[in-house]
């Protein structure tokens, strides 16, 4: 029987994958796809909790993760295309147009 | 009882692995696919704490949707490989330093706080009981949650109208394209012709 720690320990690695992602990689796509896995491991923490509290509040709250994950991920990957269209390039440090 | 620790340290593995390899991968159509199988590593843990209307939408809405999502986004833009430039604040050994102690620090933590939480001996206090059925979270998200549930699918309005304003070609555009040399035309047609893309994208600059 895996303990709620074996969920916790999981969740924590996925979410320090996610997050070396995000602050290693120079692909905003690649980027994009680490902030996924990093809201995949709270989900995962929070349905393991909502498991050994018994009850349904964790599984609502993962809906609701993922409903806003699928928002984000349509503006993020809007926004990847039209930078795209600007510098023709995916690297992030390349999008500095603000900054003049 | 063994049984179920066995799927949990597969359904792990199946998970930790590809997520790692998404990460390393510089090929983004490879780690697209890889984090789709992550996905399903994690929707099969899902199954095992007994909430498998969570691994079902898991699958359709995260490896159904957004990867494809994503999947269409790497292909629509023809991604070049990511060039192995580090920029000069990450070679600096200052920065270094500092990360490292950092991430010393943010493992201690963990690990104290793991040590601590394991006297608490959480452990399934009604093992036989059955999950919480799809009906059953339905009424709590319609009764309990309407409005939060409201509220979302406002966002995904919001979010659907902004992707469109943001991605979509703007009209005044459209009318510059058909004002150009045919040299440009290639854009039109989606991005898809790499030499006349890179060649319009540098005449748009």
């Amino acid at each position: 029987m895996a303990e709620l720690n074996h969920y916790l320990v999981l969740s924590g690695v996925l979410f320090t994958i996610g997050t070396a992602g995000v602050l290693l990689r120079r692909n905003v796509i690649t980027v994009l796809l680490s902030l996924e896995v990093m809201l995949n491991a709270v989900n995962l923490s929070f349905i393991a909790f909502g498991r050994f509290l018994g009850s349904s509040d964790g599984q609502i709250i993962v809906f609701f993760v993922i409903t806003v994950a699928a928002a984000e991920a349509a503006v993020g990957l809007a926004l990847v295309i039209a930078l795209f269209r600007h510098v023709e390039t995916l690297n992030p440090d390349a999008f500095r147009q603000l900054r003049g | 009882m063994g049984f179920e620790l066995i799927l949990f340290y597969v359904f792990a593995a199946i998970a930790i692995g590809t997520t790692l390899l998404v990460v390393v991968q510089s090929n983004p159509v490879y780690s697209v696919l890889l984090l789709i199988g992550s996905f399903i590593g994690l929707a099969g843990l899902y199954v095992l704490l007994q909430a498998p209307f969570v691994a079902v939408i898991q699958i359709i809405v995260y490896a159904g949707a957004i990867m494809v999502l994503f999947l269409f986004v790497v292909m629509l833009l023809n991604a070049p490989r990511e060039e192995l430039v580090t920029s000069g604040i990450l070679e600096s050994p200052a920065t270094r330093t500092i990360g490292a102690m950092l991430a010393i620090a943010f493992a201690a933590e963990l690990a104290w706080a793991l040590n601590r939480s394991s006297t608490l001996a959480w452990t399934v206090t009604d093992v036989t009981r059955r999950p919480f059925s799809v009906p059953e979270i339905g009424r709590r998200l319609f009764q309990d949650y309407a409005f939060a549930f409201e509220a979302t699918s406002i966002l995904i309005l919001v979010a659907m109208i902004g992707a469109i304003t943001l991605a979509g070609r703007q009209l005044t555009e459209g009318a510059r394209l058909k004002s150009r040399p045919a040299g440009d035309a290639s854009r039109t047609d989606g991005g898809m012709a790499e030499g006349g893309r890179a060649e319009g994208g540098r005449a748009q600059l």
